[in-house]
């Protein structure tokens, strides 16, 4: 009889810390929704207030003026196009190298961990090394070292999915096109990069993404300009760094500016990344 | 693959040779294309061997650029609490132990939230539910951290400033650990830096975390809840040490988001070069003290002083990334025995 109840005890003991322990999780799971909630809630609320065609139009006004972000858009813009536009194709060829010649010798495994390790690395170490590198000898900060530090970030994520996404693709695709007598470069190029081009692309609408707002590599490279720039030689205004700038000062017109700017920031972060993943889940090789 | 098409490739050859009709126009066309072959893959191994010529880049170039601090300050550098640009003394302990405790709060918070929703999503929530859930967390993982700074600095330290009595009238009073909550309730702090991290890092512990839960097979859970277990039960004793490593793995990727981490912190951290008992007060870290004054430092001993900071944190960093690199990969092992 004791011992029936003794069990009956532990039974519902064992209940108990079960419905508890989920229910906290069920808690976690809210908390991590409630930080997303907050953060979107508060950038509308502030953002909106400044928002209109003036912030597209007219440029970064002095403290106590009224003004726009116009060169910093078109900076970021320029900036995260080029960066793009180098860093994808150097991506690319290393993550076919790390796919469809990877499966011997040491250089694959070792790049495959370097490159999972840089696509973590601290980015403002990035800004460090292109300063080193490049803004030291040319004695001034430049559109050019903002688009290199944004490059060498661009690399390792599409290294990454490229490698990942041309693994998607089955190998009868490759022997049916090699037995048909397409030499390799062009069994690669013509039909496993597009059979695997969806993914790719996904990667790359990704990385566009995290650059975008990247603010610590561009500290020390591409640093601000409150003018209307376009030479890739000079300093170039871009969102990320006139964001930190303005929310820092003091001045209440910076500040609103500085949230208008995180707005559009943020929404076209989180439009490239829904985009991404909509896109890849429509295309996504179905075999 | 590559040996399939390698063999494909000496095999239309040796056909070549033998056919007589195709013996040259094709057979110069086939060599053109064997050395276009070759050309298309020398090029993509050198684009590989760029990468490690990026990783070899950055260590060279921020040593070269440290080697004045180096020299002045040698190893005593990393126990020095001095930071004084005016008489060019430089030490790291401060911005070292500023990363370091930042990144430790944002763990400790940041590991059980995460490893309750991964639990929530691999387990608790309707099928239904997971993808828009799994994606808003992805999405938390998406924000700019400069975004996380401001929201920090604006409204999270203000909110907080209300709580941080509170804290120090609870917290404060145990004996001995009570001193890491005095203070003036100013918002910001190493303690607000903390709090920031974590929510950062969470989607990336959480997202490891949900994907190793997947990979565990359901016949051992399945056993477990065959012989009675709760689901509790299920995930505490057979999930988890099942999935341990890559747990682990998930937890140190999130510490080297945490380590280097710059604009969120440089937010909220407050930027004061002075070491204290509580962590309310203001402090600073290696990514935010090179974010704040690496532009403005004036003098070669400055400016070398913050690039070996860089250098140590791309070391500690590199450490960290490089072990959980390694324990997943065990992991992925692990699992690719037992199918």
């Amino acid at each position: 009889m004791s011992a029936s109840i003794a069990f009956m005890d532990l039974y519902s003991r064992r209940l108990w810390i079960n419905r508890f322990n989920l229910a906290v999780s069920l808690l976690t799971m809210l908390i991590g929704l409630f930080w997303l909630g907050w953060i979107l809630l508060t950038l509308f609320e502030a953002g909106f207030r400044t928002l209109g065609p003036a912030l597209f139009f007219t440029m970064t006004p002095p403290p106590g003026a009224s003004g726009g972000l116009s060169n910093a858009i078109a900076g970021s813009l320029i900036m995260a196009a080029m960066g793009t536009l180098i860093g994808t194709p150097i991506g690319m060829m290393a993550g076919i190298y790390l796919a469809e010649f990877g499966s011997r010798g040491w250089l694959a495994p070792v790049t495959r961990f370097i490159n999972d390790i840089l696509l973590s690395a601290p980015s403002i170490v990035v800004g460090l090394f292109v300063y080193e590198v490049y803004v030291i000898h040319t004695r001034h900060f430049s559109a050019w070292a903002g688009t290199m530090a944004l490059a060498l970030i661009v690399i390792p994520v599409v290294i990454r999915t490229t490698e990942n996404m041309l693994r998607l693709v089955p190998d009868s695709l490759r022997e049916a096109a090699a037995a048909l007598g397409a030499p390799q470069w062009k069994v690669i190029t013509l039909v496993t990069v597009r059979a695997a081009k969806a993914g790719i692309l996904t990667g790359i609408l990704l990385a566009v993404a995290r650059i975008s707002g990247e603010t610590a590599p561009l500290l020390f490279t591409a640093l601000n300009n409150q003018f209307w720039s376009l030479d890739m030689n000079q300093p170039m205004a871009n969102l990320p760094v006139v964001i930190f700038q303005f929310a820092m000062s003091p001045y209440e017109n910076w500040q609103h500016l500085a949230w208008a700017g995180a707005l559009i920031i943020t929404l076209g972060v989180l439009v490239l990344n829904i985009l991404a993943r909509v896109f890849f889940r429509n295309k996504s090789p179905t075999y | 693959m590559s040996s399939v098409a390698d063999t494909m490739d000496g095999l239309s050859r040796s056909d070549a040779g033998i056919s007589p009709v195709s013996k040259t126009i094709p057979d110069a066309n086939l060599r053109s294309q064997h050395r276009l072959d070759l050309l298309f893959r020398l090029a993509t191994r050198f684009f590989a061997f760029l990468v490690l010529l990026l990783l070899a880049g950055i260590i060279v170039s921020l040593v070269a650029g440290s080697l004045p601090a180096l020299r002045a300050f040698g190893p005593g550098f990393l126990t020095s609490a001095q930071w004084n640009p005016v008489t060019e003394q430089f030490g790291a302990l401060v911005p070292i132990a500023g990363t370091l405790l930042t990144s430790f709060i944002a763990l400790l918070i940041g590991i059980p939230v995460s490893f309750g929703i991964a639990l929530f999503l691999t387990e608790l929530s309707p099928i239904w539910m997971r993808r828009p859930l799994g994606t808003a967390i992805e999405l938390l993982a998406a924000i700019p951290s400069i975004i996380y700074g401001m929201w920090g600095l604006f409204v999270f330290a203000p909110a907080f400033a209300q709580l941080q009595p509170w804290l120090t009238a609870t917290l404060g009073a145990i004996p001995l650990a009570g001193m890491l909550f005095q203070g003036p309730p100013m918002g910001i702090g190493v303690l607000t830096a903390g709090i920031i991290l974590a929510i950062m890092v969470i989607p990336f512990i959480a997202a490891v975390m949900r994907d190793v839960f997947e990979v565990v097979p359901s016949v051992l859970k399945e056993s477990a809840y065959a012989l009675g277990s709760t689901t509790w039960e299920v995930v505490w004793n057979v999930v988890l040490p099942y999935t341990r490593v890559g747990v682990v793995g998930g937890v140190m990727l999130g510490l080297g988001r945490a380590l280097g981490e710059t604009m969120a912190v440089t937010f909220v951290i407050g930027n004061a070069h002075k070491l204290n008992a509580s962590l309310m007060m203001p402090g600073n870290s290696i990514a935010s003290a090179l974010a704040n004054e690496f532009t403005e430092a004036v003098g070669d001993l400055y400016s070398s002083a913050l690039i070996e900071l860089g250098l140590i944190l791309f070391l500690i960093t590199f450490v960290v990334l490089a072990l959980s690199k390694m324990l997943l990969l065990r992991l992925g092992r692990m699992e690719g025995q037992k199918t």
